[in-house]
């Protein structure tokens, strides 16, 4: 394992400056770290925490990047992995289920020719089965980037809803 | 009796959620400033004297939690809003946190001033992020007019600050400690209990936890000088609850309804019946951890009693999941066993393997190849989780596996085929 010293060497500017930016937005307290992780995976493109910028955001707080690798990997919507600009999060819950989301899910996977779990080679796209998330009276449903898409139950309104992204 | 009141939800629509002004307009904080005068005791007395249980799920006596809260001696303690609404198809709180910020709030100061606490977390999880800014404006503008801070609306020595804390996306989360632990930034596993967490909870202070609806039943309940509130209901379950329908109906949404209506009222009348030309086969209640009902038990009063004494969840965090004949039941207990080998912590061994193993013996039942032990063994596995869990989320996870043995017993008959080999 490489010394953090050299996983600092790694960071860029513009991530030191919204790992700054995210810890003075939750006045550098460290019991926030759930929050603070989930703010600066929110202004990375690809929507993941860069492990530059996590032993950085470890020494900033000062707590151990244990416990921040501890978080990443223990919440479902923190990650550690690039994923896309626009990741498609289908709910993998009964309620959506019975509304057969795993239709919604099979047309995403032929209309983006993708897996679940795979990311489009422009980096724009990928798909990920994740629980509930609230939106049981619209289901079934997609989450993208915090907006919630709802009545997916034809491919004209999939369409619609993936030109409305980009 | 009315199919649908408006007494929690008395607010939604009549102001503008983003602006205290309107709120103010409509008559917000005259609760808080009625509560003001008032002694702890007696708010938890009121909300005990009208048989208030807790809204998120485990029905606590919420007039005794006060009192239990506001009798530890502790220079400093905190009251949790937990938002955390993680049970699939509930989305009641979404709506108040959406709706009526400004009454959560309220309630929570409320809360405040009863147990005699300093500080209040919400723990909003993340999947609502869209509801944060507006949020954190009402909080800010509470402060700027002196509803939050140090002595509030004049009265000395009463400082409280409410806090906006967000999770990421686990279930577990909604458990009391683990909910605690992930307030203090850490993943969120729950603990072992004693001590729990009306004694040392978050940041190890005497914590008073309490779900959005609970804490937006306080207000409005301060303000019922006739006994509106009282007089719905039943007479051994007053009030009123908000519910979540949703599956296949319809018309799903989130409804207002007295105790005591019956499931067949709220799926058929308030919902609008099951999807076209579609038969009924089972509905979930209180979300994932929740019994299945069958098709035979729609006449249940939706109250703790008859719920409870027809052998389904006591109404638990008011998800309502109606399921139609396109979906089988083993077909369904796979879905509701996805979620929980998912969201299972992994920190105690029966829940983790527990849930491993009914996964698979749910495989072969819909492959048709299990045999009578396997059924015994299902069973023997699922008990043994609900026992030994050290947490909610174990105990109540094979609730749903264990109602659907007793209610549609036919679908886990062995075929005879493999019965004989």
């Amino acid at each position: 394992m490489k010394p953090f010293a050299q996983k600092l060497n790694e960071l860029t500017p513009e991530l030191v400056a919204l790992v700054d930016d995210v810890i003075a937005r939750h006045n550098g307290d460290p019991t926030q770290l759930v929050g603070i992780l989930l703010d600066l995976e929110a202004g990375v493109e690809r929507h993941y925490i860069p492990e530059p910028a996590a032993y950085y955001l470890a020494e900033r707080l000062s707590i151990p990047p244990t416990q921040v690798y501890d978080v990443i990997s223990f919440y479902t919507a923190l990650h550690d992995q690039p994923r896309a600009k626009y990741t498609l999060q289908v709910c993998d819950s009964a309620p959506c289920r019975v509304k057969d989301s795993d239709a919604l899910c099979e047309t995403l996977k032929r209309l983006l020719n993708l897996e679940v779990g795979e990311v489009t080679y422009d980096g724009r796209f990928s798909i990920e089965k994740v629980p509930c998330f609230g939106a049981c009276d619209v289901s079934p449903a997609v989450r993208v980037n915090g907006v919630v898409y709802g009545h997916l139950d034809s491919e004209e309104r999939i369409m619609d809803m993936l030109r409305q992204l980009d | 009796m009315s199919k649908t009141v408006s007494f929690i939800t008395r607010n939604f629509g009549k102001y503008n959620p983003s602006s205290l002004a309107s709120y103010e307009f409509i008559g917000g904080f005259t609760a808080l400033r009625k509560a003001l005068d008032m002694d702890g005791d007696a708010i938890a007395q009121l909300l005990a004297d009208n048989g208030v249980q807790g809204r998120g799920g485990a029905a606590y006596d919420m007039g005794r939690k006060w009192s239990q809260a506001r009798a530890v001696q502790a220079p400093h303690k905190c009251v949790v809003c937990n938002a955390d609404e993680g049970e699939p198809g509930t989305f009641k709180d979404r709506e108040l946190l959406s709706k009526d910020p400004f009454q959560l709030l309220e309630g929570m100061i409320i809360a405040g001033w009863a147990v005699g606490a300093d500080n209040g977390y919400i723990y909003m999880r993340e999947e609502y992020s869209h509801l944060r800014p507006q949020l954190l404006s009402a909080i800010e503008q509470c402060e700027k007019a002196g509803y939050l801070g140090e002595n509030i609306l004049g009265h000395e020595g009463f400082h409280y600050h409410i806090h906006l804390y967000s999770g990421a996306g686990a279930y577990v989360c909604g458990e009391g400690s683990a909910l605690c632990e992930s307030l203090e930034g850490h993943s969120g596993r729950p603990r072992m209990k004693p001590p729990f967490i009306k004694q040392c909870g978050a940041f190890h202070l005497p914590t008073c936890v309490n779900n959005v609806e609970s804490l937006s039943l306080v207000p409005p309940l301060l303000l019922d000088k006739d006994g509106f509130y009282k007089s719905q209901g039943t007479p051994d379950c007053p009030g009123t609850k908000l519910i979540s329908v949703c599956g296949n109906v319809k018309n799903p949404g989130v409804f207002e309804v007295p105790f005591g209506i019956t499931l067949r009222e709220i799926i058929y009348d308030l919902a609008g019946g099951i999807e076209d030309g579609h038969q009924l086969q089972l509905v979930q209640l209180g979300g994932a951890s929740g019994r299945l009902a069958s098709p035979a038990q729609l006449d249940t009063q939706y109250t703790y009693k008859g719920m409870k004494g027809a052998d389904l969840t006591a109404i638990g965090s008011g998800a309502i999941l109606v399921v139609d004949e396109r979906t089988s039941v083993i077909g369904f207990l796979r879905m509701t066993q996805q979620f929980f080998s998912h969201e299972s912590c992994g920190q105690c061994t029966p829940c983790r393997e527990g849930n491993r193993h009914i996964a698979r013996f749910l495989d072969k039942i819909a492959a048709g190849t299990h045999t009578e032990e396997d059924i015994k063994l299902m069973e023997k596995y699922a008990n043994i989780m609900s026992t030994a869990s050290m947490c909610g989320l174990g105990e109540t996870a094979q609730s749903a596996l264990l109602s659907a043995m007793k209610r549609f017993p036919e679908v886990f008959a062995v075929k005879k085929e493999v019965a004989v080999r």
